[in-house]
């Protein structure tokens, strides 16, 4: 026959393609699966590029980011948990494992002949059912502010207890806590500023009020300064440039470099008094400050600090209340920054500068000290989950119980559901809750637990009227969730039921796999 | 074959370096191209229908597109043939001509390729098969036009309108949420409309993307989405009563545009230059200022000290935004483009009710919205879903959900769908060639039988025994003289289409079978087929 495609192009038809995706996609879930839970393992990636650096996280989606991939149905999962991670910041692996989970019953469906349509519209009424439910069993503290508080902290132990930050995570969800609720309901976690340190312990971590810069303050400048007026600006504060295009200097005469150096410095000169007189006592700059006008700067007693970064820029500028200014002709209109004290602080062996008594309550920072590099970003990872956790939470304040509670609540009304269904549809329905009560098995099993025993247990249990149980990794039992104190966010469980089905319905659909030719790469000799 | 000899009996050559080429005559020439467009409908061929299903595309980069959208598909293959690369622009036609119907267009050629296969077998020379075809797209066509029904609806009454996008969609992967994503299309659509004319401008119809959110986040906002944000992170982040400043000029330096230099020799011309510098973006945020502007929204970058005194000013501004949305902007808010700050006036500004930024999600993802414009006949749909493959694939689904309304806001004439139409063209063609004397005859009733692919194939993908169904519903067609029976994919229980409400537009489905059988007679009349060979 003839070929209609390229020489290098594949085409995978029918149930090789079906295979090859149900495949790759189970091979990612299970890759990730180890990291599920309280007593999830850890992965170490080492990256390809220069260096070789090594990174030890349990965050699913960091591991899925850094994996190079070929299969398709594999980049599908990859892709839904970099979106999980996004939305809702947690749930990254819990997303990945529950789509492999209904592909992988769903391939035993193909197997019993069932059309892939058939399972799809059986997922279909399935995820209704379950979503349904869960909205049925949230509760929601949202007036109650002690109690929301506790929900809070609640969540943010039970996202804490699978990471590294496990050991501390009373200390660090306080820390989470706090940091959220000072946002006052914004979703904006700029604010929160995560500056890591190593040394110390994990223990030494804090949560300041104020805002602390990376940055030193210039030699021969006050180094406390009380009710400080800051001036946030982005300017060149070396050599000020001509800006009009294609001007250029061009003398004939030493004499005439000299002046025109001269009006150079003048001009410096004249923007630094232009600055000093806007009644400031700190002046923060993006770009370079240079020796001379520094110096300047020393002179009138202003604190000067030089290059701090965008980020830093913009966060300062929020926290103090003053405007970026770039133009310095009327100081009677621009915004200042306020706050009651800066001072120098030490942290470990390096000086940073401390901003407290911030005009905007908002902002605080969170210094972590941890033991290395590798633990200290992992820590951040931690904490980036809990908070994007948190935060959302207290938009959506409905909260549910955690320990695999909402997958079996789930499991046991879809079951039900199984049971009303006429037809095929309901194989897929039954698969459904299957897919559902494997994420607590899963969850058992990495803790060494034996988790028919477990489920089984479980599954008895729940089938009491407003029952909180669910597995108490811990203890190794099955437990009380509300005594325990584990509970999860809503919106959380809710993206996870809702993109995991989207996916695995997606991979379904498909039919036929066809990989172009890849571009080839010029040969450089 | 391509030797020829002069008269002195020496061989000359007719073809250049022909030792190098394959070359294909006659019959074989035929089947291979017919072998080759089969082998594209085939693969097309069960992403047809309700239960069609995807195909999976991963580009030489890499990237992989989940889809069942016929047009998409073929673009994305990457196809060596060329008879195959004409199946692949006989799809793209009809998705620019129609926008809807681009599977069925392709399997319909399919169908008439392989039926011409079997005639080519028995003798008939193809250019009588190509003519035979033609005769009977005309009956077919004239057919269509006899079975059509006029579609009632009105500005107020947009129901029907939204029930035939969910017909569209109902094929694709956004099923779920189809009846809120037809609403979306058909609003849309009649917000663009011009009732009168019977025009529809799909360009005013923007459809932007962001990943997250459910796809039931998916929304239609009367006015215009740019995926910016204000250029200085503390300009307000929302306005009401805007009057914006269209502009192409950036918020820079001069920049002369002849060759010539500046030259500073002395103090005192680089003082007036810095003075005139200084002095030159004063007035241009005083310019925007005098006009009575209270947002800029500029094509080009910003000099720091210009953001600064923007932001100073307190005139939010946006930087960098790209030509298209530039337009409609300037389309959607009344407002003229200024290509130089000395031609603002306060009659070239735009005017919108609200501007306003908002933030999604955990990441700085940021837009910039700009509602209740002065000419609201600018739309945005505004898709969210969970990955950017389903977000690609909602796209798709809603492009054609809005050729679709498009289509008959043009012309409001419907067949019905589910097959019907073809079966019962296929037994209009079949009636016809019986009258037909001559070998013609035969093509028209391989015609007749090529119709009879797009119902089949609608069966086979549904799960239900094709034959059979087939033939139990022409029957009833028959018998019944309505020709609305169609194959019931969804289990509806009824195959009476005008009962399920499932129709297509009649200048689609008369695209489709011309544009196939156009196709279908240029590959016939092919009998030569000369390439270079690989190496």
């Amino acid at each position: 026959m003839e070929r209609m495609l390229k020489d290098d192009a594949r085409e995978e038809k029918g149930e090789l393609a079906r295979m090859a995706s149900f495949v790759g996609a189970m091979a990612i879930s299970d890759l990730v699966k180890t990291t599920l839970g309280p007593k999830g393992m850890d992965k170490i990636l080492q990256s390809t590029g220069r260096g070789r650096n090594v990174t030890v996280t349990n965050d699913g989606a960091t591991i899925l980011k850094s994996l190079h991939i070929d299969n398709a149905a594999a980049k599908v999962l990859v892709d839904i948990s970099k979106v999980q991670d996004d939305e809702v910041g947690d749930g990254t692996t819990s997303v990945v494992v529950l789509a492999g989970e209904l592909l992988r019953e769903a391939e035993k469906l193909i197997n019993m002949k069932i059309h892939p349509m058939t399972i799809i519209a059986g997922y279909r009424m399935a995820l209704e059912c379950a979503r349904d439910t869960l909205l049925q069993k949230t509760m929601d503290n949202k007036e109650n502010t002690d109690k929301f508080r506790t929900d809070l902290m609640n969540i943010a132990m039970t996202t804490l207890s699978s990471k590294i930050l496990s050991q501390d995570k009373e200390y660090f969800a306080e820390l989470a806590v706090d940091a959220v609720l000072r946002l006052k309901g914004s979703t904006n976690l700029e604010s929160i500023q995560i500056l890591k340190k190593p040394g110390g312990s994990l223990k030494d971590s804090f949560l300041d009020e104020g805002f602390i810069l990376d940055k030193k303050i210039g030699i021969g400048q006050p180094k406390r300064i009380e009710n400080a007026k800051i001036l946030v600006a982005n300017t060149a504060m070396d050599t000020d440039k001509v800006k009009i295009y294609g001007a250029r200097v061009r003398v004939d005469s030493m004499s005439k470099v000299a002046d025109i150096e001269a009006a150079e410095k003048q001009k410096m000169r004249e923007k630094v008094q232009k600055i000093i007189a806007h009644g400031i006592n700190c002046f923060v700059n993006r770009q370079l400050i240079y020796n001379f006008p520094e110096e300047l700067f020393a002179d009138a007693g202003i604190l000067a600090i030089e290059h701090a970064d965008f980020e830093g820029i913009e966060r300062l500028a929020l926290v103090t209340g003053g405007e970026i200014a770039s133009t310095f002709d009327n100081p009677e209109s621009v915004k200042l920054g306020h706050c009651k004290v800066i001072e120098e602080i030490m942290i470990g062996e390096d000086r940073l500068i401390h901003f407290s008594g911030v005009a905007m309550g908002q902002a605080c920072t969170i210094v972590l000290r941890g033991a290395s590099e590798h633990v200290l970003d992992e820590a951040e990872r931690s904490l980036h989950d809990a908070l994007c956790v948190l935060s959302q939470t207290v938009n959506d304040t409905r909260v549910l119980f955690g320990g695999g509670w909402p997958e079996m609540v789930m499991a046991k009304e879809v079951d039900e559901l199984a049971r009303k269904t006429p037809g095929k549809k309901s194989h897929a329905i039954d698969a459904f809750s299957r897919a559902l009560q494997a994420i607590p098995t899963i969850i058992a099993d990495n803790a060494g637990l034996d988790s028919a025993e477990l489920i089984s247990q479980l599954r008895a249990e729940h089938h009491k009227e407003n029952c909180t149980a669910g597995i108490d990794v811990i203890t190794g039992t099955v437990g009380d969730m509300q005594k325990l104190g584990i509970q999860e966010s809503f919106k959380v469980k809710q993206a996870i039921l809702l993109s995991a089905t989207e996916a695995a319905e997606m991979i379904l659909r498909v039919d036929e796999i066809i990989t172009c030719a890849p571009r080839r790469r010029e040969d450089r000799m | 074959m391509a030797l020829a000899f002069d008269e002195f009996g020496r061989p000359f050559i007719i073809l250049r370096e022909q030792e190098k080429k394959t070359r294909l005559r006659g019959l074989d020439a035929q089947k291979a191209n017919i072998a080759a467009g089969k082998a594209v409908a085939r693969i097309l061929r069960t992403s047809l229908g309700p239960k069609g299903m995807d195909k999976m595309l991963q580009s030489p980069d890499g990237d992989v597109t989940i889809t069942n959208d016929g047009a998409t598909i073929l673009d994305q293959m990457d196809v060596d043939n060329q008879i195959a690369k004409l199946m692949v622009e006989l799809s793209r036609s009809q998705d620019y001509e129609i926008g809807d119907g681009t599977t069925g267009v392709v399997v319909m050629a399919g169908a008439l390729l392989e039926q011409a296969e079997k005639l080519l077998e028995r003798g008939i020379h193809p250019i009588r098969v190509a003519e035979g075809y033609e005769m009977a797209s005309r009956v077919a066509f004239d057919h269509l036009e006899r079975i059509s029904q006029k579609f009632e609806f009105s500005a107020d009454n947009i129901e029907p309108l939204v029930q035939t996008c969910m017909t569209t969609l109902s094929s694709k992967i956004v099923h779920r949420c189809k009846r809120a994503l037809a609403e979306i299309a058909v609003k849309a659509v009649l917000a663009v409309a011009d009732l009168d004319r019977k025009d529809v401008n799909l360009d005013l119809i923007k459809v932007e993307g962001k990943v997250g959110g459910k796809l039931e986040d998916t929304e239609l906002i009367y006015g215009i989405v740019v995926d910016k944000d204000m250029s200085h992170p503390q300009m307000p982040k929302r306005i009401e009563d805007a009057k914006i400043a269209i502009l192409t000029c950036p918020f820079e330096p001069p920049k002369p545009k002849t060759k010539h230099k500046v030259d500073i020799d002395t103090v005192e011309k680089f003082q007036t230059l810095r003075e005139q510098e200084q002095k030159y973006f004063d007035e241009m945020v005083q310019k925007c200022k005098d006009v009575g502007a209270t947002v800029v929204i500029c094509q080009w970058g910003f000099d720091d000290k210009a953001n600064h005194l923007l932001m100073h000013r307190n005139l939010p501004a946006v930087r960098w935004v790209g030509g298209v949305e530039l337009e409609l902007i300037a389309i959607a808010t009344g407002g003229r483009i200024v290509p130089r700050f000395q031609e603002l006036s306060p009659e070239k500004l735009g005017k919108a009710g609200l501007v306003r930024e908002k933030s999604f999600g955990t990441t700085k993802d940021r837009m910039l919205y700009i509602e209740q414009c002065a000419n609201s006949r600018a739309v945005t749909i505004f898709i969210r879903g969970g990955n950017k493959m389903m977000i690609e694939e909602t796209k798709r689904s809603l492009h054609d959900a809005l050729c679709v309304a498009r289509n008959l806001i043009r012309n409001n004439s419907i067949v019905y769908g589910g097959g019907s139409a073809e079966i019962s063209c296929s037994i209009a063609v079949e009636t016809a060639a019986d009258r037909h004397p001559g070998v013609e005859q035969y093509a028209i009733r391989s015609f007749a039988d090529a119709l009879d692919a797009v119902p089949l194939a609608l069966a086979e993908n549904s799960g239900l025994p094709p034959i059979d169904t087939l033939t139990a519903v022409k029957a009833q067609q028959v018998k019944d003289s309505n020709p609305h029976c169609g194959i019931d994919c969804n289990d509806v229980g009824t195959n009476d289409m005008k009962e399920q409400n499932v129709f297509e537009t009649l200048i689609g489905k008369q695209q489709q079978i011309l544009l196939a059988t156009q196709v279908v007679k240029m590959i016939l009349k092919i009998d030569d087929v000369i390439s270079p060979s690989e190496y």
